[in-house]
Parts: C-alpha cells; structure tokens; sequence
C-alpha cells in the first residue's frame, strides 16, 4: 500500500505535510511519540530540501510517498530541485557543544533523522532527487 | 503556526508558546527571545503547554540563546511539554544542556538557583 501526497516548496505547507504523514501513520499503532519523531525526521528532510534544494521556490513541487513492505516504513521525499550534492545519508553532523558555541541555528535536523531512522538512502534519476528513509517496525 | 504571549510575575517574564515552532514559525520564538534579552529581562520561562510541535528550527532557537544567556547571566527555563515535545529535547541529550521543568514552580526554583 502506498500512500502519495504533494506540497509546494514552501515552509509554510510543512504542516499539510505533517498533517498527511500523521494520517497515515495512525494506521500502525506506533505510539504517540514514537509516530511523531517519524513525522518529525520526515518534516525535517522536507524542510532541507525547500530551502537548499529549491530556495524556496513555491512553483516548485516536493512529493512524499509513503509504504510499508516486509514490516519496514518506507518513506520517499522528491525533488526536482539542484541536487546540491549534499548527501545527508554520510552527513553526521556537528558536535552539539561546538555548535552552541558558534550560535548558529541550523545544524542539528538532518542529525535528528539520523537519530530517528534505521537507513537514509539519496538517489537522483531524470532530473529528480530521492531520499529515501527506512524505520524498521 | 505559533502564537507567543508574555506575562511578567515581579522579576520573571514568561512567553507562552502555543502551535507548532517548524522552519516556517520559528522565526517568531526567535523574535520573541530576542526581545526579551533586549528588554533586559535576566529571567525568563517559556511555558510550553500548549506547543504542539517542535522541530530542528525550534531546537536550533534554543541553541543559538544558550550563550547569550551565560554570558548576560539569564536564566531560562521551559516547562510544561507534551511527551512528544519533550522527546525532540531529549533524542539529541538536549534536555541535558536546556533546562527543561516539569511545572511552572519547579521552572520557578530553577530562576533562583
């Protein structure tokens, strides 16, 4: 069973995304928090890639897929923005303390789908960028 | 969607935080903080009952405050998370670096330390 849903690139529409992903992440029984750290990672990757893939283009389309095989959740964020050559499957992210240190604000989302995830896969084909996360039931 | 009230109790501000903090609202926690050092309030709490939601955006708000807050000798405090909430906190071990209460008197106790 896949489940597809579509949102202009625009921060703004992360909670239509949320909205979506929360709908049909009801169906499993997950627990509240632990369906919620999976809408969060999600919402995380689409927040990346509005900004940096698609500098928040709203003419822009990202498309969530979202399936379920062989007891894993597969979930699919795609793009047709520049592939930045950010490849957040390697990224490990800052340390936290130094990160502080700096003020900076941004830096610990991807480190979060890391966290939250079993596997992060990034694919790019016609134009298109793929990233696809995998949580383990 | 977030919306951001303040209440002042003698020396303590509070900004009431509710809806969801995401990479589109967090500019207003962000706003709000930032108003509140500039006021030069030295404790502030941010009641966090009603914040449905929070993602790296918010987290990240916190984070860039932390040493503004040592280095002027505020102190901060947030209470009152939902589960979910409070797990964001904790899946990077920032509930360890954040001081995070369960009630506001406790997060009270914690501006006297």
């Amino acid at each position: 069973m896949k489940h597809s849903f579509k949102i202009p690139c625009s921060t703004e529409h992360l909670k239509d995304a949320r909205r979506f992903l929360n709908e049909v992440l009801s169906k499993y029984n997950l627990g509240d928090v632990n369906q919620s750290a999976l809408v969060l990672a999600v919402d995380e990757v689409c927040a990346n890639v509005i900004i940096h893939s698609c500098n928040l283009n709203p003419n822009m389309e990202i498309e969530l897929n979202v399936g379920f095989e062989d007891r894993v959740l597969i979930f699919e964020i795609i793009d047709e923005g520049v592939a930045s050559g950010f490849d957040i499957s390697s990224y490990r992210g800052p340390d936290i303390d130094k990160l502080i240190k700096t003020g900076k604000k941004g830096g610990v989302g991807i480190m979060l789908v890391r966290k939250i995830m079993d596997k992060i896969e990034m694919d790019s084909q016609n134009g298109k960028n793929i990233c696809r996360l995998y949580k383990n039931l | 969607m977030v919306n951001i009230d303040t209440k002042i109790d003698a020396d303590i501000l509070t900004l009431i935080v509710v809806g969801e903090v995401d990479a589109s609202s967090s500019i207003n926690l962000d706003n709000a903080i930032s108003k509140a050092i500039n006021e030069g309030h030295k404790k502030i709490l941010i009641d966090g009952k009603g914040m449905s939601y929070i993602s790296s955006a918010g987290l990240g708000v916190f984070m860039s405050y932390l040493q503004d807050f040592d280095k002027n000798n505020i102190k901060m405090a947030l209470y009152g998370l939902n589960e979910k909430v409070l797990n964001v906190f904790k899946i990077l071990g920032l509930d360890q670096l954040i001081n995070i209460a369960e009630s506001e008197s406790e997060a009270k106790v914690l501006m006297n330390d």
